[in-house]
């Protein structure tokens, strides 16, 4: 039981029901500051400069791209992992937490879940484009056909891949959707727009708060929760094995699923902290968003990231110990001396060693220095990609085939491109749809009060 | 409007098409057409509306995406009788261009030459090609060929030059002028007839035959020692012991691909526990230095001063006359290398590309008194191809500079560009009242002559060779002229007013010269028909050499004092400067096939650089000097002064630089225009000869870079058993040495699934890496069979080279003078290949003949096949390389595309492609077995890379057949597999290196 005393309160400012619906509606009911139309105008640059990138691509070809013979896979398989992490926060945070009881989920959840969705969908972009025919991208799909009738590969990760990711990005949406219900009940009873009453009263399927309603609500969330909680531990699991199924020093490695898990996780909650602190800013809704959420997230990051650390050593150990000569390259001439040392030692400084400060309370405290380590991590969880993928495929077994890769501006263009669909996303959703669950907040509003 | 009519017909027809009008404009629009057609009713319901609109979609989106490609397809009215639709037909022919000359076969397929092969009746080149030869059917639909006779670089006809032309050379010959008729090399009897006929026509004419990188050393040098002005015939395979100057004659020097032969015939170890030993003094790195036993980097200027101790030492021994006043000593340790040779004299072999004549006396000398006359070098039956003597060139370029020549007539030489003072021989031109050339295409001579006149492709035009004294061979068309050119002897023969097709005029002096030559040697009554056909189907006809007289042979040593006393003297005034070497390329030898793209982007087989020449320096010259790979110097001598990249190469002697020639073409076409600088005019005359190498150079940086295209940067094993080797010694004793952890992989290996049964056939290949040479043939054969395709400078910078075959070169010991190793990769053909298990869409797949088959149309291009291939033999077409603008190489026209090989299908963009064991050829031998009821045997089926290998370097068979060649050479003990222990059972099976070198006990 969340002890108030002890953690201090979730909500502060001695909210009415009615003040939060007040609140949490505002900004979907007042015009959006300059601030938000700046930020969608960058968003619609970033997305222009991806949308160029994508016609190169096309057009022209997959040579745009700085991949060779050697390093076949590259910027937009990091990406793609990379997005696939970040698209894992929402969703392993809302139902971890759900299952664990941990009510103070309850004002982050929301946004985390909006997250979620368009990560995976950034990410899911990525395997697609990085075909070298994609108009014939539906062969990985197993439909009956008249060739044959041949079937996909069931023993490739890729075709796992194929299954794991659309069937995440469907949970999750749903997931966000069936969340949202109640709340968009709420609008669609606030707002005085014809249109939007259409729309709204649209998508909350009649919902008019009977206990009826509740309970099947509350049911619906329940078994959700309890299929995505394994769809996100498999999803990344998957990823992982993308590569772990492989037989590239490096790549070859069992720990690879639970290594990769957790590094999603902490590169989710960490963006979770990133997008968090700038909306409670933004969006004054510091009394939704406390200290005490944020101090909970980065005790969690402690405690990912020591898991990272530990996934680090263990990497490193085995490999000493198998005394494979391939393996000891890769990790001890590749990454940790050799010419991909930065990149090695940034992953390791920024996910496992800076995430420790978290330790401090009085460092939990300064927001600024909150923010800065989030970005931190996840600028270090890219490089953990960057590391994997390319580390391992620019210098492997046969010395004459070693090459070097560097991303063309087609490629960079192509991750700008998300990253402007993604905060696009985002903006979108905080100016049209609650941002925070009013109705599971209003749950939590009483129950964490401090008692006297 | 008014009508107007010209019959009743035409007024009636009017009539009707204006009613047809009228019903036409009473419907108003399409969609009630259609709704009429669909018996709806005029009122447009929603669903009709839906079901329209669905409708109109679907049929657009069906119009719009199944555009088909329209392909002309023209049949045949009258079928040639030999052509079969889908069956290559093979004709014997050979490759005379100067001094190059192979006995080839040439695969026509719907009447297209689209493959050379090697000719296996021929003892000279036996089956062996090299990549130029493998090249040379490209150049046949080069699109840069002239197309049609030029006067003043503009078009004419032949009418028109002929009737212009023989006037002016028959007053030039009454007027008692003088005529020219500079030649490259010529080994073609019959065209020596005709320049023997045109002397007798116009008796004023000179024939100056001019190579661009002259023997005329060696020509002059055996005038001098045994006066005989030939090239000897070295005999490579019965040498024990091999001591070489600078000849790369693995690469280039004279007749490589004969050579190639002949020494791995010597290198093999198959069983035997003796090879020959090879030791190669030289400055730059070559191929063939890479393969020696012992290579030992000397400056150009060295060499004479070894040589003379060489031979001073091994007089001493023999009791001979030595000359050692004023001789410095060596500057390298010669004492073990004399004993080896005069254990192993008679059966020893000197040789040196110098073309200094007193070092080839001095080579002379040696050989002499090691006996090596009549056993390992023969006089008696002379090498041909080279015959240009550079003393008479320069005496012509003077003379026409001096405006005493009227005429020239210009046939397969490019002097304007290699000649090492082309500013001089441009000068002369303009002096001349009449120039012809006869070169195919616009070259920088052609582009300054009066006329063109457009010699045919070799490939179309009947010839002869007599490459070696005794070893004739004939080349006939393949393919009609694709333009409207003409043989340069049939041009020769109109001009002195001989109107005869060349065909007949080969047959006649045939007749007349060569058939009696088969009389005489073989009793049977042979009619000249018979003869002539049957030399015609097998390319060539030889005279056994048994039966060519062997005179006995008498060095004329008083001269040797004067010989020894220049060298030292020329010794003395190069002292302590840099200094550079000439080399030729492997690929684009003189500069003539510069615009082959095949061979430009065939990587250099020892710097693995594509599309460039540089100047290599040594790393520790290098590393004092602050240089690095790719800084652009210039190079200043006397005369003479480029910018040009630098490259370490491990192994330069130090205070050397070497660079490539055949570069820098100005006029070669689009694809070799401007690639690399031309370094012909380092070149000077000393002596009488041209001499490649140059001293007092001076190199200074100029700040700028260069990015070389790479297709190797790493050039250490980095301590893996990659090539596996061994020393002779160690051989003899254990014949796995150096091989010993395949013993152990092989018990080691352990599997939780099912062996793969391979039922019937289980493909596989075996390498010989003592045999294999590097020299790129294979790279080349492969790309010609397999429609590989050319994708520039600049993509092969990215890396991204498409050969399915490539040699991998690595570098071991010390910088200064490293080992190197050759070893040919391409597709392994695992049994439990890892690049099949993650495709998602199934595209690769095991075949039970234990090929790893790709299916391109189920490919949607993932590319983890390439990731988890530890070989890294798969490419991808990271874009359209057919029929694409950006890359203008022959797959860019209608031309070039002939030269595609039909039974190979031509990949489209985003598709991954590999070797495939060239199955095309598998399931033809397959096929025919099965026609012919038996099972197949060795020898039936041969990829590419294999059938014209001139280092016989590679075995093609079957697993599962205990007594095939292959499965042999899978039991030899030193037999392995590329990374083994990653228990992939890769089909193709590596035999250690072994060098004939002392043991180094560790």
């Amino acid at each position: 039981m969340y002890d108030a005393n002890i953690r201090g309160t979730l909500i502060k400012g001695n909210k009415t029901y009615h003040q939060i619906t007040e609140d949490i509606c505002r900004p979907l009911e007042t015009s959006p500051n300059y601030w938000w139309y700046i930020a969608l105008f960058l968003s619609f640059g970033a997305l222009s400069i991806g949308t160029w990138s994508l016609y190169m691509t096309f057009n022209e070809g997959l040579g745009t791209w700085g991949l060779n013979n050697t390093v076949s896979w590259g910027y937009s398989i990091i990406n793609f992992v990379w997005w696939i992490g970040i698209g894992h926060a929402g969703t392993a945070f809302s139902i971890f937490l759900l299952i664990l009881g941990q009510k103070w989920r309850t004002s982050i959840n929301r946004a985390a879940e909006a997250m979620t969705v368009v990560a995976v969908f950034c990410a899911g972009i990525f395997p697609i484009i990085h075909m070298g025919r994609p108009n014939i991208a539906f062969f990985v799909f197993p439909y009956p056909n008249d060739r044959g009738p041949l079937w996909i590969n069931f023993n490739s990760a890729l075709t796992w891949d194929v299954a794991a990711i659309p069937t995440y990005l469907m949970a999750s949406a749903m997931f966000f959707y069936i969340g949202m219900i109640p709340d968009l009940a709420t609008v669609r009873d606030r707002t005085t727009s014809k249109v939007k009453k259409a729309i709204f009263g649209f998508f909350s399927f009649g919902w008019v708060g009977s206990s009826k309603d509740w309970l099947r609500f509350e049911t619906l969330s329940w078994i959700l929760a309890g299929l995505m909680a394994a769809l996100v531990v498999s999803v990344h699991s998957i990823v992982a094995m993308d590569f772990a199924s492989s037989i590239l020093p490096g790549w070859h490695t069992t720990i690879f699923p639970p290594y990769f898990v957790v590094g999603a996780i902490l590169s989710g909650f960490s963006m979770v902290l990133t997008i968090m602190i700038i909306i409670r800013k933004i969006y004054k809704l510091q009394d939704y968003i406390t200290d005490s959420h944020i101090n909970a997230i980065c005790k969690i990051l402690v405690f990912i990231s020591l898991i990272m650390g530990m996934a680090y050593g263990t990497e490193i150990f085995v490999t000493w110990y198998s005394g494979n000569e391939y393996e000891m390259f890769t990790f001890f001439h590749n990454r940790i001396t050799g010419d991909y040392n930065s990149a090695f030692w940034i992953m390791v400084t920024s996910n496992a060693i800076i995430p420790q400060l978290f330790w401090f309370k009085k460092i939990r405290g300064k927001l600024l220095i909150v923010f800065l380590i989030s970005i931190i991590i996840n600028i270090g969880m890219w490089f953990e990609r960057y590391v994997i993928v390319v580390t391992s495929l620019s210098k492997d077994l046969l010395p004459s085939n070693w090459a070097d890769y560097t991303p063309t501006n087609v490629e960079v263009g192509l991750f700008i491109g998300t990253l402007g669909f993604f905060v696009m996303c985002l903006l979108l959703f905080f100016k049209y749809l609650p941002m925070i669950a009013i109705s599971e907040v209003k749950g939590v509003l009483k129950s964490s009060k401090i008692k006297n | 409007m008014k009508n107007y009519w010209k019959s009743i017909e035409e007024k009636n027809q009017k009539v009707i098409s204006k009613i047809a009008e009228e019903k036409d404009m009473s419907q108003n629009t399409i969609i009630e057409t259609l709704l009429e057609v669909m018996k709806f009713d005029n009122s447009t319901s929603r669903r009709d509306f839906l079901k329209l609109g669905g409708f109109s979609l679907a049929a657009a989106t069906l119009a719009a995406s199944c555009e088909a490609p329209i392909n002309k397809s023209i049949p045949f009215l009258i079928k040639p009788e030999e052509v079969v639709s889908g069956i290559a037909n093979y004709y014997a022919s050979s490759l005379i261009d100067g001094s190059d000359y192979c006995s080839i076969l040439v695969k026509t397929r719907e009447g297209r030459p689209i493959k050379i092969e090697g000719n296996e009746l021929s003892t000279l080149t036996k089956g062996g090609t090299n990549a130029r030869v493998q090249a040379s059917v490209l150049s046949l639909y080069d699109t840069e060929r002239l197309k049609e006779p030029l006067h003043k670089n503009s078009k004419t006809s032949w009418g028109e030059a002929d009737n212009k032309i023989t006037p002016l050379l028959n007053s030039i010959n009454t007027k008692g002028s003088k005529i020219v008729i500079l030649s490259s090399t010529i080994i073609s009897p019959s065209t020596n007839s005709v320049y023997k006929a045109f002397v007798k026509k116009f008796p004023n004419t000179q024939i100056v035959y001019y190579d661009a990188i002259s023997a005329s050393a060696i020509l002059m040098g055996n005038k001098k020692s045994f006066n005989r002005q030939v090239i000897p015939d070295y005999r490579f395979d019965k040498a024990d012991i091999i001591v070489s100057f600078g000849a790369d004659f693995l690469g280039t020097w004279l007749s490589p691909i004969e050579y190639t032969k002949q020494y791995v015939q010597n290198r093999k170890l198959n069983g035997k526990s003796t090879m020959s030993k090879h030791i190669q003094f030289e400055t730059g790195m070559s191929l063939t230095g890479s393969n020696a036993d012992e290579r030992i980097p000397i400056k150009p200027s060295e060499e004479g001063i070894i040589l003379i101790n060489i031979y001073n030492q091994l007089a001493k021994i023999n009791g001979s006359p030595v000359y050692n006043i004023n001789v410095p000593i060596s500057p390298v340790d010669i004492k073990p290398i004399v004993n080896e040779l005069w254990t192993k004299r008679e059966k020893s072999l000197i040789i040196s590309n110098s073309n200094d004549i007193d070092i080839q006396i001095l080579v002379n000398a040696t050989n002499y008194l090691l006996g090596n006359y009549l056993n390992t070098i023969d006089l008696d039956t002379p090498l041909y191809v080279k015959q240009g003597i550079d003393s008479e060139m320069e005496a012509f370029v003077i003379d026409m500079e001096e405006g005493n020549i009227d005429a020239l007539i210009i046939n397969n030489v490019n002097p304007a560009y290699d000649y090492q003072n082309a500013e001089r021989f441009k000068r002369g031109l303009t002096k001349l009242k009449l120039s012809i050339s006869l070169a195919n295409t616009l070259d920088e001579t052609a582009a300054l002559v009066d006329y063109v006149c457009p010699d045919n492709h070799f490939l179309e035009s009947w010839n002869d060779a007599e490459p070696k004294r005794g070893f004739f061979s004939l080349a006939q068309p393949t393919i009609h002229k694709l333009f409207n050119t003409r043989a340069s002897q049939e041009s020769l023969l109109k001009w002195i007013g001989e109107n005869i097709d060349y065909h007949n005029y080969i047959q006649k002096y045939w007749e007349e010269f060569i058939f009696p030559l088969k009389n005489e040697f073989i009793n049977t009554e042979f009619e000249f028909r018979q003869f002539w056909n049957k030399s015609l189907q097998e390319g060539v006809f030889e005279i056994p050499s048994s039966t060519v007289s062997k005179k006995s042979l008498k060095f004329d040593s008083i001269t040797l004092q004067d010989t020894i006393y220049t060298i030292v003297q020329n010794k003395k005034s190069v002292f302590g400067d840099i200094e550079l070497q000439l080399s030729e390329s492997v690929a684009i030898g003189h500069g003539k096939h510069a615009n082959n793209p095949w061979l430009q982007e065939l990587p250099d087989p020892i710097s693995k650089i594509c599309w460039d020449n540089y100047a290599t320096i040594s790393p520790i010259y290098a590393s004092e000097n602050g240089l690095q790979n790719g800084d652009i110097v210039t190079i200043i001598s006397d005369s003479a002064e480029i910018e040009i990249p630098v490259l370490l190469q491990p192994g330069q002697a130090k205070d050397t630089i070497s660079i490539a020639l055949g570069y820098g073409r100005e006029n070669a076409g689009k694809v070799g225009n401007k690639v690399g600088k031309n370094v012909f005019q380092f070149g000077h005359i000393a002596n009488g000869n041209t001499q490649y190498y140059r001293s007092r150079i001076k190199i200074s940086k100029t700040g700028k870079t260069h990015l070389f295209a790479l297709t190797q940067t790493h050039h250490s094993m980095e301590g893996r058993a990659i090539v596996r080797e061994t020393t002779l010694d160690n051989y003899i004793e254990n014949h796995s040495s150096g091989n010993e952890m395949h013993e152990k992989y092989h018990e080691k290996a352990r599997t939780l699934y099912k062996a793969q049964a391979h039922i019937g056939y289980h493909w596989g290949l075996s390498i010989d890496l003592n045999a294999c040479t590097g020299c790129g043939n294979c790279v080349i054969a492969c790309q010609a069979e397999n429609n590989v395709p050319v994708i520039g400078k600049d993509e092969v910078r990215r890396r991204r080279i498409m050969h399915w075959m490539r040699i991998d070169r690595y570098y071991s010991d010390s910088i200064e003078n490293p080992q190197v190793y050759h070893q040919p990769i391409m597709c392994q053909h695992c049994d439990k290949a890892p690049c099949e298990n993650v495709c998602p869409v199934s595209a690769t797949m095991h075949s039970n003949d234990g090929l790893n088959h790709i299916a391109y149309n189920r490919c949607v291009g993932t590319r983890y096949c390439m990731n988890n291939c530890p070989y890294k033999v798969r490419r991808f077409n990271w874009y359209a390389y057919s029929e694409n603008e950006k890359f203008d190489f022959h797959m860019n026209s209608e031309l070039g595309r002939m030269v595609l090989n039909p039974d190979v299908v031509v990949r489209s963009r985003g598709v991954v492609e590999k070797c495939s064991l060239c199955i095309q050829r598998i399931q033809e031998g397959v096929a025919k077995a099965k026609l012919e009821n038996r099972l197949l045997i060795d020898g039936d089926i041969k990829p590419a890379c294999l059938q014209s290998c001139p280092a016989d370097a590679l075995v093609f068979g079957n697993i599962n057949d205990e007594n095939s060649k292959l499965s042999l050479k899978h039991l030899d003990k030193r037999n392995y597999h590329l990374l083994e222990e990653l228990s992939i059972l890769p089909s193709v099976g590596y035999l250690t290196k072994v060098r004939n070198k002392p043991n180094i006990k560790a």
